[in-house]
């Protein structure tokens, strides 16, 4: 076929909601966008663990050890999911990886915040999950098949990460004046980052118009971020803490809330990795890598070592 | 040598009675290796009793830009389907 006749096929898919498969002829930038996209989630997963594997340790109780433990392991497995999505579109994992350790890809600017107390450990589930699943509902309907599975089977899981974050943060407010003034602050400090991680604004968005023609995205960062404020506020009062923003007020005519600019400056250095952690973020993915080159050369080499006797290793084979 | 570990396709069985169903993929060294894998990847909230991996190389499939021509016999055979048959109202239970 003719890639003008390709491209009329692929456009009435999307026209007709009919998801587009790996082996299906697609545009190079849809693609290229998609890659970008579906490789800058998983990193964002796996950088995402090191902030809250910070207080692991030194979780309360027992109870928030093991939820935090199966939180952290679950963003492992969203990581898998996605660069397994990504995958699809013939990029190689060893690529992703390279890509991420070397700099060259970018991953969600919040995780370049540090988890300084316990209330951030509340925070971010509330905050910083709760903004991921405004943005990742949409994409469960994505037109790209594979992300669109791998988006309904993260957000399945996710809800269990906002929940556990908002008791921890019930919790302290319910607890002494330090304890509530410790989860003032942890709003005070992950509030304008989390709106942040809807993107720029739409006018100044590079990708939103294309992405929401191929049906890639359903809502602009604006529409998804202004969802997001009207949530919170009520979320906040039940909590008895104030969002810091002094412009946040209730507009009968729109029936949404109005609220402050956000600090672009701040966004666009902090993707540019002057944040308080990239340095950090990055050195012990790298460190991680590194270290854990003797397990796969181990397991690769016992792998082969073991390949030529049976093909099939010790398994049975499932007619059996 | 490559060293990157090869890619496994996932099937899992979510209860007894049901097939295995593709749920995604993962790279391991080897089988077992890779069953371990999708049972941390894919199990965690009890989502199966059985898990089959097949080494992605080994999966073939049609290509879907010949679906049309692959399919076409199908198309035109309704007399597979039982409502094809002119039958009276009164006959029952069939």
């Amino acid at each position: 076929m003719a890639t003008e006749e390709l491209q009329k096929v692929f456009d009435d898919k999307i026209a007709e909601e009919i998801r587009i498969e790996p082996k299906d002829w697609m545009p190079d930038d849809y693609r290229k966008t998609l890659i970008r996209q579906i490789s800058q989630h998983a990193h964002s997963e796996i950088v995402g663990m090191l902030p809250e594997a910070n207080w692991i340790t030194r979780a309360p109780s027992l109870r928030r050890k093991a939820t935090l433990l199966a939180k952290v392991q679950d963003e492992a497995g969203h990581g898998l999911y996605l660069y397994s999505a990504a995958e699809t579109m013939g990029i190689t994992r060893e690529e992703m990886v390279d890509q991420l350790l070397s700099g060259k890809a970018k991953y969600s600017s919040i995780f370049n915040y540090p988890t300084l107390t316990w209330a951030d450990i509340g925070a971010i589930g509330w905050l910083v999950d709760g903004a991921a699943i405004m943005n990742q509902v949409p994409l469960c309907r994505a037109s790209y098949g594979p992300y669109a599975r791998a988006m309904v089977r993260i957000c399945k899981e996710e809800s269990f990460h906002q929940r556990q974050g908002f008791e921890i943060l019930l919790t302290l407010c319910k607890g002494s004046k330090e304890q509530k003034e410790m989860a003032q602050d942890a709003l005070n400090r992950w509030w304008w980052p989390s709106l942040m991680m809807f993107g720029p604004n739409d006018d100044t968005s590079p990708h939103t118009a294309q992405s929401m023609k191929w049906k890639i995205k359903r809502f602009s960062n604006d529409e998804l971020r202004q969802k997001f404020v009207d949530v919170c506020n009520e979320q906040a009062d039940i909590l008895g803490i104030t969002i810091p923003d002094d412009k946040l007020v209730w507009n009968e005519k729109r029936q949404h809330y109005d609220f402050g600019e956000i600090n672009w400056n701040e966004f666009f250095n902090v993707i540019k990795g002057n944040g308080p952690c990239n340095k950090e973020r990055l050195a012990a993915r790298v460190s991680a890598h590194e270290n854990g080159e003797w397990v796969r050369e181990a397991a690769l080499a016992y792998a082969r070592k073991k390949a030529p006797k049976s093909p099939s290793g010790e398994f049975e084979s499932f007619r059996n | 040598m490559n060293n990157e570990e090869p890619l496994w396709e996932v099937f899992i069985r979510s209860k007894q009675g049901l097939d295995h169903k593709h749920v995604g993929s993962l790279h391991a060294a080897d089988a077992q290796t890779a069953i371990e894998n999708a049972r941390d990847v894919y199990t965690r909230r009890m989502e199966g009793v059985s898990i089959w991996v097949v080494e992605s190389k080994n999966i073939h499939s049609s290509n879907p830009d010949e679906a049309a021509s692959l399919y076409d016999p199908a198309n035109d055979k309704i007399y597979r389907h039982p409502t094809f048959y002119n039958l009276p109202d009164e006959l029952k239970h069939m």
